[in-house]
């Protein structure tokens, strides 16, 4: 299995690096908003799929992200300290909403997050000195790296990919580790894992200043990227987009984000040339939502494992009865 | 000036009118099983977890090897040196026979930032390995503890309290839900860690012959108060326990 894994990524790898050289322009673009969204639902795959946390409010950090970087490089400040004072700024933000998710869980604290996106979304509708109102910001620039430009649409797809990568291995490490396992237990049982010694307070909260982070920097690229930014990508229906993504994909599973964010951004731009289809995209999707949750409620990535699980239960249920003769022992 | 590892002082605890502890003292004394049985509403829960930092007393004292816990919550208790284990299945099911068991101590070493760099297995593996092969459970070591029978998972349960090489362990019914033919294997698995790792156990549970057979004494608690203290032979031939809780 694990070879087969390593294959499938050599492929996907492979695939990221050659097929924007097959794409024209907007292909190409295209692979970039997708990358950029895959960073963004990889935070918040770790706040809602690994910790447990129920988070609407994901769009205001990538929101916060955007126009940091927009507003310093307005201001004449370099790409290159934006997009860390975007990371910085949303760690800071997410360590602060993640205080209500010591108080609340579910609903209340979706809700809680909901509010909380509202509020940015408001404040960056409202504060025009600041943030241009609903003319937004324009004419955002793309930076340059060791005296090479990333104005290309093929560069900065290359810029992206390798952000995203290495994000992705950060995360991969940081799941691997103890906290990993840390904001499992806090996910799956909260006051078990407490009496173990697992800090809820700490992990809850870093989940979401992480999680924020990652949301931070997806803004970031994706001002750049896009080049102007307004209001209306960072609403609430954007943070509910994102966790759909999550959801889709397979919460708690790594490359969950990488399978909904496709579904999310690369499939609605495909059916948009479908014939027929078009009209009936966001129906059909939101009829595709419904029978996957009634049928996949842990998202596309579970498949295997729910093969594999039927599979083991039928093992364990004929040991089980190969073994019921044996008193005393422990089946 | 005593050598009890866990003292409990005049503990009380109300809901409204209703007292559910009233006055309760008694102490743990280092390597003890301590039981504690009495009828449902006795207030034996309330005295778990009181003792669990899960609720606070209206008064009284817990005191853990000297030092006052009394408004200790549970993360503060495990931090020194208090294991638990619940009335009802509690394993992370998403998780590993193994990892439930590393999860269960990798707190416990070195500080949280160091944890961020720290291997998986938080250098815990051959720790939980030879906790695997004392509970026999090695046939299911890399199973999804999710997937487990009952029996297995309340093995892992009980396992996860002892990772950590608690001083106190308290065991909430632990027969609870367990098929009667392995409740011996369980009494007997018990009295081995109680001599391997010499902690010390306080055992709620209903099951008399269980409690009889493990514990070194036991407690016996009615409408929230102490009724006897004493070795299971003298609980036995309490004539007040007996008419109150045992019967003939």
């Amino acid at each position: 299995m694990k070879k087969m894994q390593l294959a499938l990524m050599a492929v996907a790898a492979a695939a990221l690096l050659i097929a924007p050289n097959m794409l024209k322009s907007y292909g190409i673009y295209l692979l970039s908003y997708w990358l950029v969204y895959i960073i963004a639902t990889m935070g918040l795959n770790l706040t809602v799929g690994y910790a447990g946390q129920k988070s609407l409010g994901h769009a205001a950090f990538f929101g916060i992200g955007a126009y940091t970087v927009a507003i310093l490089m307005k201001a004449g400040v370099s790409f290159w300290l934006g997009l860390p004072a975007a990371a910085l700024l949303c760690f800071a933000v997410g360590l602060v909403l993640g205080f209500p998710a010591l108080r609340v869980q579910a609903i209340y604290l979706a809700f809680a997050t909901l509010g909380f996106n509202t509020a940015i979304w408001l404040l960056m509708r409202n504060e025009e000195w600041l943030t241009g109102g609903t003319f937004g910001i324009n004419n955002i620039a793309r930076p340059e790296l060791a005296g090479l430009s990333l104005e290309g649409n093929l560069a900065y797809y290359y810029f992206v990919l390798a952000v995203t990568v290495l994000l992705a291995l950060l995360l991969w490490g940081l799941l691997r580790s103890p906290w990993g396992k840390a904001f499992t237990a806090l996910r799956d049982n909260p006051i078990r894992a407490e009496s173990l010694g697992v800090s809820v307070r700490s992990y809850t909260l870093l989940s979401f200043a992480i999680g924020a982070a990652y949301a931070g920097i997806a803004g970031a690229l994706f001002a750049s990227l896009v080049q102007f930014i307004e209001p209306a990508p960072f609403a609430v229906a954007a943070s509910i987009m994102m966790y759909l993504m999550v959801v889709v994909g397979g919460p708690g599973y790594f490359w969950g984000p990488v399978l909904g964010a496709a579904v999310g951004v690369i499939v609605p731009e495909w059916l948009r040339d479908v014939p027929g289809v078009s009209d009936w995209y966001l129906p059909l999707f939101g009829a595709a939502v419904v029978v996957l949750m009634v049928w996949l409620p842990e998202g596309l990535l579970s498949i295997p494992d729910r093969i594999r699980a039927r599979r083991e239960a039928r093992e364990a249920s004929a040991a089980r009865s190969a073994a019921a003769a044996n008193v005393g022992a422990v089946t | 000036m005593s050598t009890a590892l866990l003292r409990v002082t005049d503990l009380k605890k109300s809901y409204g009118a209703i007292q559910a502890v009233g006055g309760v003292s008694f102490e743990v004394r280092p390597g003890e099983i301590f039981g504690v049985i009495g009828p449902n509403g006795s207030g034996k829960t309330t005295l778990f977890n009181s003792m669990l930092g899960q609720i606070t007393p209206d008064s009284g004292r817990i005191e853990l090897k000297g030092d006052d816990v009394t408004k200790l919550g549970p993360l503060a208790l495990n931090r020194r040196g208090v294991g638990r284990t619940f009335q009802t299945l509690q394993v992370f099911g998403k998780m590993t026979v193994r990892e439930n068991l590393i999860v269960a101590a990798q707190e416990h070493h070195g500080t949280m930032w160091s944890r961020m760099f720290a291997p998986g297995d938080s250098g815990l593996g051959p720790k939980a390995d030879a906790l695997i092969d004392q509970f026999r459970i090695r046939h299911v070591a890399d199973k999804k503890a999710g997937t487990l029978s009952y029996g297995q998972q309340k093995l892992v349960d009980i396992g996860m309290a002892f990772m950590s090489d608690p001083d106190l362990v308290l065991l909430d019914e632990p027969c609870a839900g367990v098929n009667p033919s392995l409740v011996g294997g369980l009494s007997s698995l018990l009295k081995e860690l109680n001599q391997t790792r010499k902690g010390s156990f306080v055992v709620i549970e209903h099951n008399m012959d269980f409690v009889m057979d493990l514990c070194h004494r036991i407690m016996v608690m009615v409408e929230g108060r102490v009724m006897a203290i004493g070795t299971p032979a003298e609980i036995r031939g309490n004539k007040q326990v007996l008419d109150a809780y045992l019967g003939n």
